[in-house]
């Protein structure tokens, strides 16, 4: 898959479903879309995210497989279960740090993104990213990233001890070697310097 | 003609619309593609390139077009979809008529346009050429628009012919014309990212031109600082470096206190308004008038926003401002632009790399549909219909006589007016639906209950369609061929990928074939739409909007042209103004003061909270496409009324709950959204569903007096909580005026 990575940029998001709709038309996925564009709490804010596989170097989905039905092609991209293995028991739909996998009722297996690996594969980019109006979804060259973008990209996560490197990158505002997702006390934090109530705004908050 | 033929639930159950979620023979016939054809997205102006895959004579699928280099393959999620129109089970196949008590009946293509031409002959015999109004559309090509503003002058001979467009691009064009003598946005799309500071005014550009996005976000990676204008948070609001939640109709008070601070800061190019502009003087006078406390005051919002404002525009060294229909559709909207383009130029920062403005186009030709001749007011060209130089050569390119063009017509409004009050008989309509599109709906629909004869086309039986007593089968852009003209001024080419389905024919051959019955044969003798485009070329030789150097080959080879492009060896224009050489004969820019006034509707006590009005990113227009695509219908099913929830707490309404939302003209009963992203002195509907459902229903049909733009942006409603409604047409499935 030569030099070129995904990465996103959450800040840039801005909920348009480009994405889902054009993952539906990738031709192995037949009207389906494998990418969740989570719509953070839209009562409050505007704010959106959406979530690709993180194509694990160590797919943590395929760890706790009892059926050892997920494999990594040597490229490192973690396809869907292999039907004839899936028993459905969605241990991965548990396990999977960043919500990716569902378990798909109808077709009895466990679907999930595989960064368009029909059209990855043969040297094309994956709809998602390619249509993106936002580029919030980008598939290019960490050097074309690192020219054009103020935030760098990372793709060490630790969730609490536990490191996990994914191939997919992620932006972050300054430099930061990992990403640590900690559980944290909720008493003592100061409250979000900024809010999303136009109300709150226009009194000046 | 009089009442619909059949009720509204038997029309939809006949016609659609109906959703298409599956390709052409399904998800797996698709395989390989017969061919796989570079064109333009169909709907907004922002006009993506797009490869559309075609197996059978049918579009099965899209493949982005990663060269082009507007988008460079960037789709929103209606360019994703909009392959699925082209096999669509509501596609009409043959020309209908109207039969009352039955609906609709095919007829011959050849019987329906001689009705049609006698019916249009027989109501300028008995009422005069003027009692037949033509409307085409932004929707339409150059080629189209062109020949369509030349068949009423030609072929009808009537003054009044309007199109959709005046509910779009008019403030704008007005405004840039009044000061630049040019009616264009100044600066091609790569500008954007150059820039300093950017202001965006009254442009949810997340859901109304999503590609402009990266463009915006590129500038911010190059340290840009972004100011939103809008009375909600949008998505790119949310992130600006600050957001300024304007109350709808406010924006001058933003504006001119802006001006008022960067003059008495002494943040302006005095050496550039002396040299290259006129009438500052009155304008320094003018804003006198509005220290930052009074345009608070009429904006809404606090004065340390105006000054914030102020202080990140007026020192920065370059500048681009977009502004869109936000601050357009207003009975004020060309002086809303005006006072924004004031910003502009008393820095100087115009015609030059990262230095500029545009307008973002809604449309998919709201550019080049206003331009070659289908406005009421124009001739080809960008040309004056008033005046006498610019007529005699359209009539010299036409072979008429000069005073046989007619003079300006009724824009589209007072035209509905004209057809309310009887004046107008008969009406020939393109590309439209005014039924769901035009404001203060009711009174929309009764006029065209009162016309006597009103000839329809469309691909699609729009809920306007349905008033009609002959329909004609149109086809999609996918089905013809020609050019539009892109939010950037850049001429570009959308190819056939596949032939019209049954009878359905290119609206240009419609023309041709109706023409020739109304005896005109020889002036519109067209076989081809590249025809129609060397006329045009030559129409437009001279004007403004000068397209003589631009052929459909160069167009290819350059992936667009920018207009003005006099000669064939021309490179195009993608930045006006270079030099500070500006479009009126003094070759300056033209300051204009700008007074705040009231809108025409203001809340009051009986009606007490403000009605703003809009788009979603899945819908396009009065949805006649977007309400029959499945998965954009799923994305966006039906309007709901966002709502703050301080103003949801004081009517005692939650999330979800049912509202009736009520003007003096009519109501609509939606659910509500209660979300702190709004003004909680506005709520806002989107406009692109029809019936119970439609927020037209409930705006105002007050016009800018110098563009005739609607304001959509502002009327007075009061808010209910009512019962699910299970009417007849709450029944109906939601892309038809149901609920979801």
């Amino acid at each position: 898959m030569s030099d070129l990575a995904f990465f996103i940029d959450y800040s840039r998001c801005i909920g348009c479903q480009a994405c889902v709709q054009a993952c539906e038309e990738c031709d192995t996925h037949r009207g389906q879309s494998m990418i969740h564009l989570e719509v953070i709490h839209r009562a409050d804010s505007v704010q959106t995210a959406p979530q690709v596989c993180m194509h694990c170097e160590d797919p943590i989905c395929a760890q706790v497989c009892p059926a050892d039905a997920i494999k990594q092609t040597p490229d490192g991209i973690v396809q869907s279960s292999l039907k004839p293995r899936c028993i459905g028991c969605s241990n991965c739909v548990l396990a999977c740090p960043f919500g990716v996998p569902k378990y798909d009722v109808y077709v009895d297996q466990m679907m999930k993104c595989d960064m368009c690996y029909d059209r990855t594969s043969v040297g094309k980019r994956p709809m998602c990213a390619t249509v993106c109006p936002s580029q919030a979804l980008a598939f290019t060259t960490l050097e074309h990233i690192e020219r054009t973008r103020q935030g760098s990209a990372v793709n060490v996560w630790r969730f609490g001890q536990q490191p996990v490197r994914t191939k997919v990158f992620v932006m972050l505002p300054s430099s930061a070697p990992a990403i640590h997702v900690d559980a944290v006390a909720r008493e003592g934090l100061p409250a979000a310097s900024r809010t999303d109530d136009v109300a709150a705004i226009l009194e000046g908050a | 003609m009089a009442e619909l033929p059949l009720s509204i639930p038997e029309l939809v159950e006949q016609f659609g619309p109906k959703l298409n979620t599956v390709p052409a023979g399904g998800w797996t016939a698709i395989g390989d593609p017969d061919r796989v054809v570079k064109t333009h997205c169909c709907f907004c102006g922002q006009q993506c390139g797009i490869q559309l895959k075609v197996k059978d004579n049918k579009v099965v699928g899209f493949e982005p077009w990663e060269e082009f280099p507007f988008n460079k393959g960037k789709l929103c999620p209606k360019g994703v979809k909009r392959y699925m129109q082209n096999e669509h089970p509501d596609r009409l196949l043959t020309a209908l008529e109207r039969r009352a008590g039955t609906g609709f009946a095919p007829i011959a293509y050849e019987a329906a346009i001689d009705r049609v031409a006698r019916e249009l002959q027989r109501a300028q015999a008995e009422h005069g050429r003027d009692a037949v109004a033509v409307l085409g559309g932004a929707s339409f090509t150059n080629e189209r628009a062109y020949l369509l503003g030349k068949f009423a002058r030609v072929a009808l001979r009537t003054a009044n012919i309007d199109y959709n467009g005046r509910l779009c691009m008019v403030s704008a064009a007005a405004a840039s014309k009044k000061m630049f003598g040019v009616d264009r946005s100044a600066n091609p799309w790569s500008d954007i990212p150059h820039a300093e500071v950017i202001l965006l005014a009254g442009s949810n550009v997340a859901e109304c031109s999503p590609i402009t996005t990266d463009y915006l976000w590129s500038a911010r990676e190059n340290g840009a600082r972004i100011i939103v204008l809008d009375p909600r948070m949008t998505p790119v609001a949310r992130t600006a470096d600050l957001y300024i939640p304007v109350r709808s109709g406010g924006d001058i008070g933003v504006f001119n206190s802006m001006l008022y601070v960067m003059i008495e800061r002494g943040w302006i190019n005095r050496e550039f308004i002396a040299t290259h502009t006129t009438g500052w003087d009155a304008v320094l006078d003018g804003i006198k008038k509005y220290p930052p406390d009074r345009g608070a005051e009429i904006a809404g919002v606090p004065a340390s926003m105006i000054v914030r404002a102020a202080e990140m525009w007026g020192p920065a060294r370059t500048s681009f401002l977009l502004h869109a229909r936000g601050i357009e559709h207003h009975s004020k909207g060309v002086e809303n632009c005006s006072a924004a383009l004031n910003l502009v130029v008393a820095t100087g920062r115009i015609g030059r790399k990262g230095c500029g403005y545009a307008m973002i186009t809604g449309q998919g030709n709201g550019q080049g549909g206003r331009e070659q001749g289908q406005k009421a007011e124009q001739l080809p060209g960008s040309r004056d219909i008033e005046n006498p130089d610019h007529r005699r050569y359209i009539a010299g390119v036409w072979g008429v006589a000069e005073e046989s063009i007619p003079h300006t017509g009724l824009s589209v409004v007072p035209m509905f007016e004209a057809i309310h009050e009887g004046r107008i008989k008969a009406l020939l309509s393109f590309c439209f639906n005014p039924a769901v599109s035009l404001p203060d709906g009711n009174f929309v629909r009764q006029a065209l209950e009162r016309l006597q004869f009103y000839a329809n086309v469309d691909f699609f039986m729009s809920e306007t369609s349905r008033y009609a007593d002959v329909v004609l089968p149109a086809a999609l852009m996918e089905e013809d061929e020609g050019t539009t003209t892109s939010v950037e001024g850049r001429v570009i080419h959308h190819r056939r990928a596949v032939s019209p389905p049954g009878e359905a024919k290119e609206d240009w051959r419609i023309i041709c074939d109706l023409a020739a019955r109304l005896g005109a044969a020889e002036k519109f003798p067209f076989t081809s739409s590249r025809a129609i485009f060397d006329e045009l070329r030559i129409a437009s030789r001279g004007g403004v909007a000068d397209y003589y150097g631009i052929t459909w080959d160069r167009i290819d080879e350059q992936m667009g042209i920018f207009w003005p492009c006099p000669e064939e060896g021309h490179p195009g224009t993608p930045r006006l103004y270079e030099g500070w050489r500006f479009g009126h004969a003094d070759g300056k820019a033209h300051f204009a003061p700008v007074e705040w006034r009231p809108a025409a509707e203001e809340p009051d006590a009986e009606y007490p909270i403000i009605l703003t009005t809009g788009r979603v990113v899945a819908h396009y227009l009065s949805g006649t496409q977007t309400r029959r695509i499945g998965g954009l219908v799923k994305q966006s099913p039906e309007p709901r009324c966002e709502i703050h929830p301080k103003l949801a707490a004081t009517l005692g309404v939650a999330d979800g709950d049912f509202v009736r939302v009520e003007s003096r003209r009519g109501h609509v009963v939606v659910p509500a959204m209660v979300v702190r992203t709004i003004r909680p002195d506005t709520v806002f509907i989107p406009y692109h569903w029809p019936h119970d459902r439609s927020a037209n229903n409930l705006t105002v049909h007050a016009i800018d007096p110098v563009s005739n733009i609607p304001e959509y942006k502002i009327c007075a409603v009061r808010v209910s909580k009512t019962d699910r409604p299970t009417d007849s047409l709450a029944t109906l499935p939601p892309q038809a005026g149901g609920i979801a």
